[in-house]
């Protein structure tokens, strides 16, 4: 079915109804219970994690097969983003055109700092993308200030052109008159499920992207571009030149990232500078490796497992942590606090890089191999392999 | 006229002169041996025939082209193949894909963007590869990650690699070098085989006068950057000044 094999036809069915049903997944507690901050089923992190998901799926192409590590990524996400408000200002707040326009830019964006940076491989490639994000951002945050708006970010306004809406039209990101930020809820057994018109878009395109990336991973392109990581100087000497293969992977991933910066801005129409700083370029390649780099799978739930950590752990305040420990002595409930405010709220980041860390020295294939070694142990015969290209290779 | 001549061939490194005036014809459809004590200068002249090094002066063509300033990958679109002292091959993919990539490289050429079609069903390239794996004797071996395999039979991957493209010359740089005997038996008598099947043109670099009187038909000497004979190879046995070049070295 849809020129996949079997195997990947019931890979790909899995993927898709493990995405509409994220409402009930990420969303395990009854709201009365003491657990429910633990629930991540609301519309903006459902959102997120959908995005996120799409934007390594398209970083995993030019990563996990060519070997490529980018840290420039975020700039294409930025470019996507403005690309996407500035439709919403001139056209129309139909998400359509906004969408479709950021990823033409940023595929032109990835094509020239693509073929610039790909004239060096290894550490070299890594810091040139690093230095044109950092240029990127830089240009966005002052110098370009009239397209970009300068720190303020580029905001709808009500007085904005908008040629196909017309005068005084609504200010919501829509498809079809369908506002993104429309929900339906249902309240069953005191759970509370929301379903978001944005997120099942989100997560309709995600699965078009995923579907998009799995055939690459099958294709002899896919093929050509796992042999550019293993051995170039082969490549060469058997009649293929690398360049064009390496570059059409950086432009594919750089428009998987312009597609996710629209998908971004469509969810919250402004865009700022911030999303392009190389932070967020770094973001994708810990959910990649986190994942599991070169696996189809690995790196949506990588993108999922950070945003939802991410969002769990922000939330846990000094507040939050007393309740926790309040049956404790007063010294050691305040010593227990103290300790783990360092790793929550403002200080998830530690956390992370702890968590980063680990995964790194024990599990260098990334949850993947974590999934595939508690496979091997129990000697279950799960029949769908997910790791795309076979490979769990530690990240260079 | 050869199908690969050299003429007058110069290159040097700073002040060392690597090649000098190097002169040499490959005729078409023979095994021709490039011998010579080690830094002699073979294996920059084998780099001057695949465009890793541009000679300084001189001409290297092929079937009448010049191949000075071409890209490697040009040159193997051209039908030169080229096997290294170390094997070079995909490590990281299986023995199978290792043989269809050189299969996609002939069929397609340089760089194609065949992105929506499946490897699973190029049925041509996987009968291809499937085929070159049985002349090799490596069909059991198809599905194994190629790193894993013994060293011996990385170059027998990396000789049909270099096969299934069909080359009209192929360039072995000491293709038995580190083999243990009967792994060189095995290599000459592939090579042999080869040859009077397909009557691919053939350029051996190699140390080991075994093989290289195994199979040769024309053989070249080199010492010191120069040819210093060109001969069959029952004339070069006795030379004296093949003798003087490989005693000479040895006495230093």
């Amino acid at each position: 079915m849809l020129g996949l094999n079997n195997k990947d036809t019931k890979f790909l069915i899995i993927v898709i109804l493990l995405t509409l049903s994220t409402p009930f997944v990420m969303q395990p507690f009854s709201e009365s219970s003491a657990m429910a901050q633990f629930n991540g089923g609301y519309p903006d992190l459902m959102q997120r994690v959908a995005i996120f998901g799409i934007f390594a799926i398209g970083f995993n192409i030019l990563f996990g097969l060519t070997g490529y590590l980018s840290f420039g990524h975020a700039a294409f996400l930025g470019v996507g983003s403005y690309s996407a408000v500035w439709m919403f200002k001139l056209l129309s707040m139909n998400i359509i055109p906004g969408i479709i326009l950021a990823v033409i830019m940023s595929g032109l964006f990835a094509l020239m700092i693509g073929y610039i940076s790909l004239r060096r491989s290894g550490i070299y490639f890594s810091i040139l993308t690093l230095a044109f994000a950092q240029m990127s951002y830089n240009l966005a945050y002052s110098v370009l200030t009239p397209i970009t708006n300068g720190e303020t970010g580029l905001q709808i306004r009500p007085n904005d052109l908008r040629i196909l809406d017309g005068e005084g039209s609504s200010t919501y990101t829509n498809l079809f008159g369908l506002q993104m930020s429309s929900s339906a809820k249902w309240e069953v057994w005191g759970h509370l499920f929301t379903f978001n018109v944005g997120f099942y878009v989100c997560a309709f395109i995600a699965i078009c992207s995923f579907y998009l990336s799995l055939r690459i991973f099958r294709s002899p392109f896919g093929l050509m571009l796992r042999a550019v990581k293993s051995n170039q100087n082969r490549m060469s000497y058997t009649g293929l030149n690398p360049r064009p293969y390496t570059l059409a992977a950086f432009v594919i991933s750089g428009m998987y990232a312009g597609l996710a910066g629209g998908l971004l801005a469509s969810m919250d129409p402004l865009a700022g500078a911030e999303r392009m700083q190389w932070t967020v370029g770094g973001e994708v390649v810990v959910m990649t490796i986190l994942g599991g780099a070169g696996t189809l799978l690995g790196p949506v739930l990588g993108a999922g497992a950070i945003k939802y950590l991410e969002n769990i752990f922000s939330k846990i305040n000094e507040n939050v942590l007393h309740g926790w420990f309040d049956f404790l002595p007063d010294g050691l409930e305040n010593l227990l606090v103290w300790v783990f405010a360092r790793f929550t709220g403002d200080g998830w980041h530690l956390t992370l890089g702890l968590l980063f860390m680990m995964v790194v020295i024990f599990l260098p294939g990334g949850l993947m191999e974590g999934a595939e070694r508690i496979r091997n142990r129990f000697g279950s015969k799960g029949d769908i392999d997910e790791t795309g290209a076979s490979t769990t290779k530690p990240a260079e | 006229m050869g199908i690969l001549e050299v003429q007058n061939v110069n290159k040097s490194f700073g002040g060392l002169k690597a090649l000098q005036n190097v002169n040499l014809s490959v005729e078409e459809g023979t095994i021709h041996a490039i011998i010579g004590p080690n830094g002699a200068g073979k294996s920059t002249l084998l780099n001057c025939f695949v465009g890793k090094l541009v000679p300084d002066t001189g001409s290297v063509t092929f079937n009448g082209q010049s191949l000075l300033g071409k890209k490697p990958y040009d040159i193997n679109q051209m039908g030169v193949s080229r096997v290294f002292q170390t094997p070079e091959i995909f490590g990281d993919l299986t023995v199978f894909e290792n043989v269809m990539i050189p299969c996609f490289a002939k069929r397609d050429g340089a760089f194609r963007m065949h992105a929506i079609e499946r490897v699973e069903q190029e049925v041509d390239i996987r009968e291809k590869a499937e085929k070159m794996l049985l002349d090799v004797d490596m069909a059991d071996k198809m599905h194994m990650t190629a790193s894993s395999m013994s060293r011996g039979d990385k170059r027998r991957l990396e000789m049909a690699m270099c096969l299934s493209q069909d080359p009209q010359l192929l360039l072995l740089d000491e293709p038995t070098a580190g083999m243990a005997r009967a792994d060189t038996n095995n290599t000459i008598e592939l090579l042999a085989r080869i040859q009077e099947r397909r009557h691919i043109t053939m350029a051996i670099i190699e140390h080991d006068m075994h093989v290289v009187f195994s199979l040769a038909q024309k053989i070249s000497v080199l010492a010191q950057g120069t040819v210093i004979v060109e001969d069959l190879p029952e004339n070069i046995k006795g030379h004296p000044k093949v003798k003087e070049a490989y005693l000479g070295e040895a006495a230093e």
